[in-house]
């Protein structure tokens, strides 16, 4: 179920666009902000309330790789992966995280705390190793500091 | 050097604050723009400047908005493309960051030179911090009476919308843009008819990128001729070189168009790192053909780069040195067109797949020495080959690597190990 808020957010979308259709995107924001992730479920719930087909919704969502399909993690450790980062040690990153944490990438730890994926260029190359952390960017990345951020947020579960 | 124009404040503190940008001469040129100018000479004024598209294609931007149709009875869109993906390119994000407000003065003054009452500002939707910062500018910029109605007293009318994508590359492909704000799958459409005809709800539209509209303020207060006398002559004005990969400052330089390549690695980015012999470097954004390190005194505009064979596109400088395995580097950009191909057109939905499936035989020792020449062939048959640029952006990696490399491809298949010290895995 969506929050009240969520409702109210999508009900605002309404008649702002030229279309209904284009409301959609906007939609799976506020639904994958309400909840973490996009289930079919919430994703029906919301595209009533925008008054699109279910299907037009579920089509769209299933296109972006921004929105997790399934649940994940309270922190959804995202690390790039392309060239810019690889060259500087995205690799090295992406094993110390997965002994850190004790999964694999695309694993959950049992305790529901912490998600570890590998994705495509975040924009931010300049500044690499980097990973993106829910909506947040954390760059120049070394041991040192992957050790401070994981305690910090295993100590606010 | 010229002095910086979309940097010079950059670095100033709280520069995205709305009476921080005005004490900095900010929002000048949006009232001279709208008391002193008619659209049309704006349009005049920006063509005349020959500023190129910063976000790849380099197309003149007065030249696309001349391309809107006249007498319709259709509203005119703009959109600006802050969906910044291409591998090495970072520049958008710290344009919107940290000097906000210079990208929506450009877009209040585009929109009244092409007669547009609502624009959008379509942002990757990864960047949210940069969504924030954008939104704040916005709010504020309405309160102050520059977006909204009767624009200081003109008469003029504009909305601007924040659109935040889904973490595809495709949008940033103007057609495909368009298909993600009307609300589908954003799978490229077939030009013509183009946008400016038919775009954003079959209604005329102009999409251009951030670093673009960022110049537009800076025209308006100084001038066509100032503008076009900075640069080269077909290259004019500045450009954002980002810098990344294997070198000692790493980060976005604001430079004259047409430095060489030379000084932007060795005086501004201070040489490579450990000072290890240069290997490669990819001019212009992942999608670009590589260059050699004895390829690198050549001047970085649109002409110099499309002689050498290789193109500016968006100024992503990746740097390689000698560590780095070129079979292993090639496999993670062919990954990454593999992962944000859209399906739409077979060469590329297929083709990428195959690519990067043949990289990865190599790299795991199971190449033959046919795959070279197969590796070859898949992706000279998607140049060309598809309905948008994203299967040429896959393809010229792919051929430029093995033209210039073409020795690390084949003795991995013919049992060597990889080149380099980097470590690489793949997944």
């Amino acid at each position: 179920m969506l929050s009240d808020s969520a409702k109210e957010k999508l009900a605002e979308l309404k008649g702002k666009y030229p279309t209904k259709e284009a409301s959609i995107l906007p939609a799976l924001h506020v639904v994958f902000e309400d909840c973490g992730y996009l289930s079919v479920d919430q994703m029906d719930e919301a595209a009533d309330i925008i008054g699109v087909s279910r299907l037009d919704i579920n089509e769209t969502a299933t296109f972006y790789t921004l929105f997790p399909k399934e649940k994940v993690g309270k922190y959804l450790i995202q690390v790039c992966d392309n060239l810019s980062c690889s060259l500087m040690g995205a690799d090295s990153l992406v094993e110390y995280l997965q002994e850190k944490l004790d999964i694999k990438v695309g694993e959950t730890t049992p305790d529901g705390l912490f998600t570890l994926w590998t994705v495509e260029c975040l924009g931010s190359c300049g500044t690499a190793p980097m990973m993106q952390v829910n909506d947040r960017y954390y760059e120049r990345l070394t041991r040192a500091k992957v050790d401070e951020l994981i305690e910090k947020w295993r100590n606010t579960k | 050097m010229a002095e910086k124009i979309l940097f010079k404040y950059i670095d100033y503190p709280d520069q995205h604050k709305i009476d921080v940008y005005m004490k900095n001469g900010g929002y000048t040129a949006l009232s001279k723009a709208l008391k002193e100018f008619k659209p049309e000479e704006l349009v005049e004024m920006v063509k005349k400047t020959n500023l190129r598209g910063r976000g790849g294609a380099g197309f003149p931007a007065g030249v696309k908005w001349s391309f809107l149709p006249k007498g319709i009875n259709k509203p005119t869109y703009l959109i600006i493309n802050a969906d910044e993906s291409e591998p090495g390119t970072f520049k958008d994000r710290q344009l919107m960051e940290y000097d906000p407000h210079q990208m929506i003065e450009g877009t209040i003054i585009t929109s009244y030179a092409i007669n547009c009452h609502t624009a959008f500002v379509y942002i990757r939707g990864e960047f949210t911090y940069c969504a924030e910062q954008t939104e704040k500018a916005i709010n504020e910029a309405r309160e102050k009476g520059f977006i909204g109605k009767n624009i200081l007293g003109s008469g003029f009318d504009l909305d601007i919308h924040i659109f935040r994508g889904g973490g595809a590359y495709i949008c940033g492909e103007e057609t495909s843009l368009m298909e993600s704000i009307e609300g589908w799958r954003a799978m490229s459409r077939q030009k013509p008819p183009f946008p400016a005809v038919e775009g954003l709800w079959g209604c005329p539209t102009i999409i251009n990128n951030v670093e673009t509209i960022s110049n537009i303020p800076h025209i308006v207060n100084n001038g066509a001729d100032w503008f076009a006398s900075i640069g080269t002559e077909k290259s004019t004005g500045t450009k954002i070189y980002c810098l990344s990969g294997h070198i000692n400052r790493p980060g976005n330089y604001e430079l004259e168009m047409g430095v060489t390549l030379r000084e932007l690695i060795y005086e501004y980015g201070g040489g490579i790192i450990d000072d290890k012999p240069l290997k490669a470097v990819i001019p212009g954004g992942s999608s670009v053909p590589i260059l050699k390190a004895d390829e690198i005194d050549i001047n970085m505009d649109f002409e110099s780069l499309a002689e050498k064979g290789s193109m500016l596109g968006s100024a992503g400088v990746i740097v390689m040195h000698d560590g780095a395995c070129m079979v292993a580097a090639l496999q993670k950009l062919t990954k990454f067109y593999e992962h944000e191909s859209c399906g739409k057109c077979s060469p590329c939905r297929e083709g990428t797949n195959w690519m990067d499936k043949i990289l990865k035989r190599m790299l795991n020792g199971e190449g033959k020495p046919e795959d070279v020449d197969l590796l070859f062939d898949v992706a000279k048959n998607i140049m060309g080959n598809t309905v948008c640029p994203l299967g040429d952006a896959a393809a010229m990696p792919v051929m430029s690597f093995i033209e210039k490399f073409r020795d690390e491809f084949e003795n991995l298949c013919n049992g060597g190990k990889p080149k380099g010290t980097i470590k690489f895995p793949f997944r």
